[in-house]
């Protein structure tokens, strides 16, 4: 046994309203730079969709993540030789296009411009060439389903889903979607890190976050490719790759990540996961509808006194330990087994969870007036139908967030209905015991369990959300600097600009 | 006297000039090693020239050290008729290679306005310096044939003098002048080098073929690490 610590994270899509709030706070602290406009370290895709950049999620198009061949887990990009060789062109790089050319207006023309019978106008100017461009794409620009018969019919996941149901999602007065937050998922099995010739990308011992070597990253532009979820961008003007940070200088001064503490619905839960480290290949390994169970086994109970032995032995500190076990991401994706891995069929290992989003709206228009199917019965029945008439079907979710395994997604369904039924019968008073009961048994929870969802899900303070645990700064400042000259030092250092200088 | 200033001292200030400053870039500007790739601003033309370029001139060059440093063992190489026709056409046909490449990269970054604006003034001076090279190498292949084996009679000769701090230059003094300016070239590359974004030439990535897949880095190493899995 292996001990590592992994900052881990959770987001309960049931409470995502699309804002966009988290990808601006990002924007504005990170990516504001030349070269980063096109960024977006955190965003939010509307699903179904095809996302950021265009079809992402499509496993043949950028070859990310890893595969199962014949028992053996390899790199989807390219084995080694043959990344080598591949290095004076990647056949499988997005390029900007795919995001978007970003671009601003043409401001001091409106102010500027001669006198004349025209009102002057503000052209859009690409930010790359500072030349007026046409406008093809943008961030976000099938938000809300936007022309969706042109980018959400693309998507993926609808692969498996029969004619009628596609059919059906985009139906006038039915259309279905809900918001899908993303950042970087600080994987356990990086496939940015792997597919790095430059070995540029490490993953920090201490915390598991993932970070890009600014300084050993010479532009071979593996880890676009490698990277599953596509997140990691290319710099244009610095020829350097950039990836999401987890905010870690906020971390390491007992902050959330900006994208956390900004989020409007309070999606965002964040804490510390112990794992088994010597499982990371045999659980990358195993057969798709296995994943989810396989990743789950290897995040290890932080009570249990074996493991927190040899979480000690691998010098993880007692206060690193006593956050994991108040880790609200602890609770969610293993004792609770509520939250599941994006697109675990990448077999990297993301360690950032999903609640899966409630079946959007139930009814069906009959006659002219809403039908919910199985109403007069009661509470527990319409809800627990809904799992096999969605309007978003389960294949759907179960190819988001379980490699395909419907039962798992399932599972996570009845739990959450149950909690439902169940807090409206405390709350409300008008469910039959018996339809509790069997709502629970249904969801294999108890009472008390239920009331801590409903807690946590609904009820948390900013300190149950978020866990920061003590990343001990001091240490990371001792493995380069004397902290007594960082101290007074700290803020006067001389710092080259991030630009092209030779 | 002439002769000693271009074939002796800027050889040896052009190598003297690409070690010390190179060091000293990579010590002072790490951060500005990159091969500053632009495929991701263009995509389609990149192709076609920087896949024949680059496999072009490393096989070329490749070809030019392997010769000096060991003259023996390529003299039998090229021992026979049919040996050296098919060095010979192979050289021309890479230099050809090369040179397409390269100038169908120079044609991307004038035409692409996205390329020419990450486009630096260095960026420039490198692509005339090498196109010039490759242009002249090409020439001397085709007009001055069998340069296969005399290279190891006049070439070699002075590089080794220069490696071995005795300089000795009758060796080239002679030679036509485009043979001369294409010799003077390579070392005007070599001068050029640890000021463009030619640097990333030294940082290729051969690790990769055996470093571990995920590196693992720890504040400390007092415990049992720098466990590196798979």
């Amino acid at each position: 046994m292996n001990i590592r610590a992994q900052v881990s994270m959770v987001f309960h899509l049931d409470k995502c309203i699309g804002c966009h709030t988290c990808s601006v706070a990002c924007k504005n602290i990170w990516t504001d730079r030349k070269g980063t406009e096109y960024m977006w370290w955190n965003n939010v895709e509307t699903m179904p969709g095809t996302g950021y950049p265009t079809l992402w999620e499509d496993p043949e198009k950028y070859t990310g993540g890893w595969e199962n061949q014949e028992g053996k887990l390899r790199l989807k990009l390219h084995w080694r030789l043959g990344g080598l060789s591949n290095i004076f062109f990647n056949p499988y790089l997005p390029t900007v296009d795919d995001y978007y050319e970003p671009w601003t207006y043409e401001y001091e023309n409106l102010f500027n411009a001669p006198e004349g019978d025209d009102q002057p106008t503000a052209r859009a100017i690409s930010m790359i060439t500072g030349k007026p461009m046409e406008i093809e794409a943008g961030p976000n620009w099938d938000d809300d389903l936007g022309g969706s018969p042109v980018y959400a019919k693309n998507d993926p996941n609808l692969e498996g889903l029969t004619e009628e149901e596609r059919q059906q999602l985009n139906e006038l007065e039915r259309v279905v979607f809900f918001y899908l937050p993303r950042i970087c998922n600080h994987c356990l099995n990086p496939g940015c890190a792997a597919a790095c010739p430059a070995g540029a990308i490490y993953k920090r011992g201490e915390d598991g976050i993932v970070l890009l070597s600014q300084e050993k990253c010479r532009a071979w532009r593996m880890c676009i490719s490698g990277c599953p979820y596509k997140k990691t961008y290319f710099n244009w003007s610095t020829g350097k790759s950039e990836k999401c940070i987890l905010c870690y200088p906020r971390l390491e001064s007992g902050q959330p990540p900006a994208c956390f503490h900004a989020c409007v619905g309070r999606i965002r839960y964040l804490g510390i996961l112990l794992y088994d480290a010597d499982r990371i290949e045999g659980v990358a390994n195993v057969a798709d509808a296995d994943l989810v169970d396989a990743q789950r086994s290897m995040i290890r109970d932080p009570e249990d006194p074996q493991v927190v032995a040899a979480a000690r032995a691998n010098g993880i500190s007692d206060a690193m330990i006593d956050s994991a076990r108040k880790s609200p991401v602890y609770k969610f994706v293993k004792k609770w087994r509520l939250a599941l891995p994006l697109h675990p069929d990448f077999r990297t290992l993301p360690m950032l969870f999903y609640v899966p989003p409630m079946l959007p709206v139930l009814a069906k228009v009959k006659d002219g007036h809403y039908d919910l199917p199985g109403a007069s019965d009661g509470r527990l029945a319409p809800l627990l139908s809904s799992l096999q008439q969605a309007r978003m079907p389960l294949r759907y979710m179960a190819s988001l967030f379980s490699a395909g395994n419907e039962e798992t997604v399932a599972a996570v369904y009845r739990k959450l209905i149950a909690v439902r039924i169940y807090m409206r019968a405390q709350r409300v008073k008008d469910v039959p015991e018996a339809e509790v009961q069997e709502a629970l048994a249904q969801g294999k929870t108890t009472p008390e369990e239920a009331e801590a969802i409903f807690r946590l899900t609904s009820l948390p303070t900013f300190e149950e959300r978020f866990v920061v645990p003590p990343l001990a700064r001091e240490a990371a400042i001792e493995q380069t600097l004397d902290p007594f000259t960082h101290k007074p030092e700290a803020g006067f250092g001389f710092r080259q600009a991030p630009e092209r200088r030779w | 006297m002439f002769d000693i200033v271009l074939f002796v001292g800027f050889p040896y200030v052009a190598v003297i000039l690409a070690v010390l400053v190179g060091i000293y870039r990579y010590f002072n500007d790490r951060f500005s090693y990159s091969s500053f790739s632009s495929q991701f601003l263009e995509n389609r033309r990149l192709f076609w020239g920087s896949v024949p370029w680059h496999y072009g001139i490393i096989i070329v060059l490749l070809a030019h050290l392997l010769a000096a440093l060991f003259p023996g063992a390529w003299a039998s190489l090229i021992g026979s008729p049919v040996r050296l026709y098919a060095m010979e056409v192979t050289g021309l046909a890479l230099a050809l290679l090369s040179l397409v490449g390269l100038t169908l990269l120079i044609l991307r970054r004038l035409r692409n306005t996205r390329i020419l604006s990450v486009t630096t003034a260095m960026d420039w001076v490198l692509l005339v310096a090498l196109v010039a090279q490759v242009a002249l190498g090409f020439w001397v292949a085709l007009f001055y044939r069998w340069g296969s084996d005399w290279y190891l009679r006049t070439a070699v000769p002075w590089l080794v003098s220069l490696l071995k701090l005795n300089p000795q230059i009758q060796y080239v003094t002679v030679l036509p002048w485009v043979v001369k300016l294409h010799m003077l070239g390579g070392f005007l590359i070599i001068a050029l080098f640890p000021f463009t974004r030619l640097v990333h030439v030294v940082t290729f990535p051969i690790t990769y073929l055996w470093r571990p897949y995920q590196v693992v880095i720890w504040n400390r190493e007092t415990w049992t690490s720098r466990e590196k899995v798979q």
